[in-house]
């Protein structure tokens, strides 16, 4: 098998345009970041109660799926799966991009941008927040040198020990995003040791979805084969995480449900939420977890491309609608100071918090993803991180050999 | 004989008189020196020998008062923006109804002051710290507005600082971004004070519901009443060793 990578054209006003929007949203979010920022966050609609709104929604998602972007270079370089090798060039620069968009989030919504500084040069290590700091800049730059091992042709005997590497540490960095919430001993819905294996899961499905979006989109258009056999390869993992993610969900539910003091909150979640609820069966589940299930295993539209583009997009709204409510839900559900008492105060000890994310943070949110988005875009331009052809019988010999004995 | 006694007498009596003069203005004096030098100068470390605390008994808070929480603002300069869920609230009152009973109980919820405080444990630059006299502070040139101590507190006793705030005081800066709460008054503290903002105007209410001290000194009101009389800490299952506890609830 030789595969050959090359850059793409990215002449065509189909290229620029696209380039065009990302940039507009980039831009928007830089001025609704810089809005925030001079005038306090009195403009957002964060308060004393949602301290961590729609930025964090967007950041905790894109940090948790650039994670699981480079689970399909994993496949290739640690458990030797030849056919995902073509693809992993691609997933170790979709990693390392979401992590970028997701981060720019994060130090764009602080109090004080400007003292970034001070986070890099002072560190209470006791604090997770500060582990991840050193695992979010680490994660990037063993990517890095995972990518440069397996796009520099002398150094590719090394690339399989730094996928190692890289996997080992994605794993590691998951498990902190997922502890900054498991955590919080504070906040009833919080404070599970399941949520870091959950934000695992969770990871791969939304990496895999992200990644065979960009797939798709990529080589749509440019016009390179993309073969069947890659997809299904590609959907079904798909399917198997959506599926796994939806057994972690429902374990984290049963385990809060089965302890009476956390009942409160279940049923604000699973009944009477309002749009917690409704988020969370409609967005999380039906729409983000057993339709898509239902695209990738139907037997037509599992093999058609605007199914599993379909799957793709619900997997990742679903996400989006997973991280609203585990994250504002959990903060708008009232923390219980005085269990077996009705609480009144003038800080908002009762009842739930309001929340109405204004549209500066769904700018920061969606500039950071454009950020994510453009960093892939123009990269595919400058190095050679596709294939020309993943066409079945270019990515694996044995289904060229198959076809042509059967 | 008793003409020659008689100077002498006087004489000695003078003597007499000054030595007992000079040893009570000394062991005086003394006990001045020593009580200034027990009294800690303002360029000195807070010692771990004190423990600042607060007792606050829920029997004698008053229905409708919120004294504590005006001079609060009063003395660190807190204000109303106008909308109650951005504004700060070092301390708030809260009432409590039984849902068995429909007794009903008010208190004043304030920072608890921690020992082993969840903010401090969170926070990734060691803005949230707590002085080894047991007051819980944000380090205001250190906290980037992360945000995470808000989320990892179980007494919402933090606020941020959604705009910007003039007229401040001077012992209680309040930048724009980021986040503040309760200092045990630190400011009187560290003048030598004993009593807090809060305190003074519930005794002057006459509801003396809150007490302010050294919990450690078994000579202190706060510690007597502790040794002698039952108390509570909110949400006690957390095993946090409050320094703010509570009576009558």
């Amino acid at each position: 098998m030789n595969i050959t990578y090359r850059e793409i054209e990215g002449t065509s006003p189909g290229y620029y345009a696209l380039l065009a929007v990302l940039g507009l949203f980039i831009l928007l979010g830089l001025g609704a970041a810089m809005y925030m920022e001079h005038e306090g966050h009195h403009v957002t609609g964060m308060s004393n109660q949602i301290v961590w709104g729609m930025p964090h929604v967007f950041a905790v998602f894109l940090i948790v799926a650039a994670s699981g972007a480079l689970n399909v270079a994993s496949v290739s370089s640690v458990f030797s799966k030849t056919p995902y090798k073509p693809l992993a060039p691609l997933s170790a620069l979709l990693a390392m991009s979401l992590l970028l968009g997701g981060l720019i989030i994060l130090v764009l919504d602080l109090g004080r941008p400007d003292r970034l500084i001070v986070a890099m040069l002072n560190y209470n290590f006791k604090s997770i927040f500060a582990w991840n700091i050193f695992l979010y800049t680490g994660f990037l730059a063993v990517t890095a040198v995972y990518l440069w091992l397996m796009m520099e042709r002398r150094m590719n005997p090394y690339s399989k020990r730094a996928g190692l590497v890289a996997f080992v540490w994605r794993l590691i960095l998951t498990t902190g995003t997922g502890s900054i919430f498991g955590f919080l001993v504070a906040r009833e819905m919080y404070d599970s040791a399941l949520l870091a294996p959950m934000f695992i899961i969770m990871s791969l499905a939304f990496g895999t979805a992200i990644y065979l979006l960009v797939l798709l989109s990529a080589y749509h258009g440019t016009g390179r084969a993309l073969g069947d056999a890659t997809l299904r390869r590609l959907k079904n993992l798909l399917g198997v995480f959506v599926a796994a993610v939806l057994l972690m969900v429902l374990t984290f539910h049963l385990t809060k449900l089965y302890v009476t003091q956390h009942h409160g909150v279940e049923q604000f979640i699973l009944l009477d939420g309002g749009v917690y609820t409704v988020l969370f069966w409609g967005g999380q589940i039906v729409l983000g977890t057993l339709l898509p299930l239902a695209l990738l295993f139907h037997p037509a539209t599992g093999a058609s491309r605007s199914g599993i583009t379909a799957a793709s997009v619900l997997v990742v709204l679903g996400g989006l609608a997973q991280m609203y409510v585990l994250i504002i839900g959990g903060q708008a559900y009232p923390m219980e100071l005085f269990p077996g008492f009705e609480v009144q105060s003038s800080f908002a000890d009762s009842g739930i918090a309001a929340y109405t994310p204004t549209l500066y943070e769904i700018a920061l949110g969606l500039g950071g993803t454009a950020l994510a988005l453009t960093l892939v875009t123009v990269a595919i331009k400058v190095l050679r991180f596709l294939p020309l052809s993943l066409a079945d019988a270019d990515v694996d010999p044995h289904h060229a050999a198959a076809k042509d004995a059967a | 004989m008793s003409e020659t006694e008689a100077p002498i007498n006087v004489y000695r009596r003078h003597f007499l008189t000054s030595i007992g003069a000079l040893t009570a203005s000394v062991a005086l004096g003394g006990a001045l020196v020593q009580r200034v030098a027990s009294a800690r100068a303002p360029e000195e470390a807070v010692t771990g020998k004190v423990r600042w605390g607060m007792l606050v008994n829920a029997g004698k808070c008053v229905e409708g008062c919120d004294d504590c929480v005006k001079a609060c603002d009063e003395e660190n300069g807190l204000k109303s923006s106008g909308r109650s869920e951005i504004d700060a609230q070092w301390i708030r009152k809260v009432t409590l109804k039984d849902k068995t009973t429909n007794r009903t109980t008010v208190l004043p919820m304030l920072c608890q002051h921690c020992t082993t405080a969840p903010c401090v444990d969170v926070c990734p630059t060691g803005a949230s710290f707590r002085r080894i006299d047991g007051i819980v502070l944000v380090d205001k040139h250190l906290c980037i507005g992360c945000r995470y101590c808000m989320m990892a507190c179980p007494y919402k006793a933090r606020s941020f600082i959604h705009e910007a705030h003039s007229d401040q005081k001077s012992w209680a800066p309040r930048g724009k971004g980021t986040v503040e709460s309760c200092t045990l008054c630190v400011h009187r503290v560290d003048r030598g004070e004993t009593t807090t903002a809060c305190q003074d105007a519930c005794t002057k209410a006459g509801h003396n519901a809150i007490l302010f001290g050294d919990m450690n000194d078994p000579n202190s009101e706060i510690a007597k009443h502790l040794a002698t009389e039952p108390s509570t800490q909110v949400r006690g299952n957390l095993n946090l060793n409050l320094g703010v506890r509570y009576q009558g609830i």
